[in-house]
């Protein structure tokens, strides 16, 4: 089979191709997004229960699964920049890290916008905003060990091997905290117990998750490409693009 | 390989011994935030003993986790560092060596003199035993997760405040199951299943941290 898997591996290749995935996705979650948010605030029916205020969950619900599935992408990627010792790899990693923590802090924020109407505080030490915290904190060790390190590539492997560490360790976290929060109160709230959802409901949250998931693609892409132009901003092709684009 | 562990932490312990001044800082740190906890949160004898625990996990962790930027730092500091990583002894058994010898230089200490201080917070003395043990399992984890964080921030610019961030979030499973162990036989239940879990984890880290740190001071030394 003549399939060459490393040929985007290289940042000279993979640099116009971003561009171009990234215009696409950047379309698709614009698209997506105005969908989504059309079905959330005006075709899904008002909650019984909640009323109006529960229509932040097409915000949250989607940012929260983001936050976390990017992380586990981002240690994909330091896996393979480690194992295979690619560059691009760990340009990468660092590139998804900033959307990641950003999505991590909507979900927080979101959260507590709709925890203060429904539960009447802002701020519960539930398992699942506790752990999603801890997330939070694990994003900006990553960004400040990478930051602390002037040298791009040990920055990358420190970077790759404080991001496995993580995620071996997000079950765990996650475990602990359930455990510990159904220790010290009873279950004061349940996000798991809620009443089963009206199908425009769970299809505006579905649609918002694809248009927040091409929309971390495309921002993804972009900071991927500034990193690469900013570090191989030696090579030919770099200074080339350069001045093509000045 | 054992005649090396041993050599390794002898002579770690021979250096402290001859620095006393800074085992001991660790110590005071310890003893210190323990005893400003009553002064912010009252002197309430029920308030305090309900705390006691809790007070003492955090304290212990910020006490290890201060102690952590020496585990290599003086190694690396004069090249001895180097030479290590250059010998026929492995990597990760030298990290355990250090790490050990790290513990019983800092952690160790910290375990001993709790009985005391839970003592000032009027903690019940039948459940000391759960405490201490507690502290015994889960601060070596401490000392055995830190070395991967001290590893990666080994010669960096801000190297102490970058290493809390760090860890910190990495503790977090030890100090919940750490300081709840003493809650759960506090409250009757019996300690045992966190103690069996610290135990549990102590055994994962031990097998799975020197390794992990092993590659992180290939990576921060090269």
């Amino acid at each position: 089979m003549g399939i060459n898997w490393f040929k985007y591996s290289s940042p000279q290749t993979f640099f116009p191709l971003a561009g171009r995935l990234a215009f696409v996705f950047g379309a698709l979650a614009l698209a997506a997004c105005a969908a989504g948010l059309y079905l959330g605030f005006f075709v899904a029916p008002t909650d019984a229960q909640q009323g109006e205020s529960y229509r932040i969950i097409f915000i949250h619900v989607p940012a929260a699964w983001m936050s976390m599935f990017l992380y586990v992408v981002m240690a994909f990627w330091a896996g393979v920049g480690l194992a295979f010792n690619t560059r691009l790899s760990g340009m990468m990693a660092s590139a998804i890290a900033p959307t990641g923590a950003l999505f991590t802090f909507i979900a927080l924020w979101t959260g507590s916008f709709w925890g203060k109407p429904t539960w009447g505080t802002w701020w519960v030490w539930d398992a699942r905003l506790t752990s999603e915290l801890i997330l939070l904190f694990l994003y900006l060790g990553f960004m400040a060990l990478q930051a602390a390190i002037d040298d791009p590539r040990r920055a990358d492997r420190a970077g790759a091997l404080l991001a496995l560490v993580g995620v071996v360790n997000v079950p765990i976290i996650y475990f602990s905290v359930q455990w510990w929060n159904t220790l010290h109160q009873g279950a004061s709230v349940s996000l798991t117990k809620s009443p089963t959802m009206a199908t425009t409901m769970v299809a505006g949250m579905l649609v918002m998750t694809f248009g927040f998931w091409f929309y971390g693609i495309a921002a993804v892409l972009l900071r991927a490409r500034c990193i690469m132009l900013e570090r191989e901003r030696g090579s030919e092709w770099a200074m080339h693009y350069a001045r093509a684009a000045a | 390989m054992i005649a090396a562990l041993r050599c390794l932490i002898l002579r770690d312990l021979r250096l402290a011994a001859r620095r006393s001044s800074d085992v001991l800082t660790v110590l005071l740190f310890f003893v210190i935030v323990v005893s400003l906890f009553p002064l912010g949160v009252g002197p309430d004898p029920k308030l305090l003993r309900t705390v006691a625990p809790g007070v003492l996990w955090v304290a212990a962790l910020l006490a290890s986790m201060l102690a952590l930027g020496r585990v290599f730092a003086a190694d690396h500091a004069d090249g001895t560092l180097e030479q290590m990583m250059l010998g026929a002894t492995p990597l990760g058994v030298i990290v355990a060596a250090k790490v050990l010898a790290h513990w019983l230089i800092t952690g160790l200490p910290l375990v001993l003199i709790s009985p005391v201080l839970a003592l000032q917070f009027d903690f019940s003395q039948d459940l000391l035993g759960v405490l201490i043990l507690s502290l015994a399992l889960g601060t070596p984890i401490l000392s055995l997760i830190g070395a991967i964080g001290a590893a990666l921030t080994l010669g960096l610019r801000g190297a102490g405040a970058l290493l809390s961030l760090l860890v910190l979030p990495l503790y977090v499973p030890v100090l919940i199951i750490g300081a709840g162990a003493a809650d759960a036989a506090a409250s009757g239940l019996g300690g045992t299943a966190q103690l069996l879990l610290l135990g549990a984890m102590l055994i994962v880290a031990g097998v799975f941290a020197p390794w992990a740190a092993a590659a992180a001071l290939r990576i921060s030394v090269e």
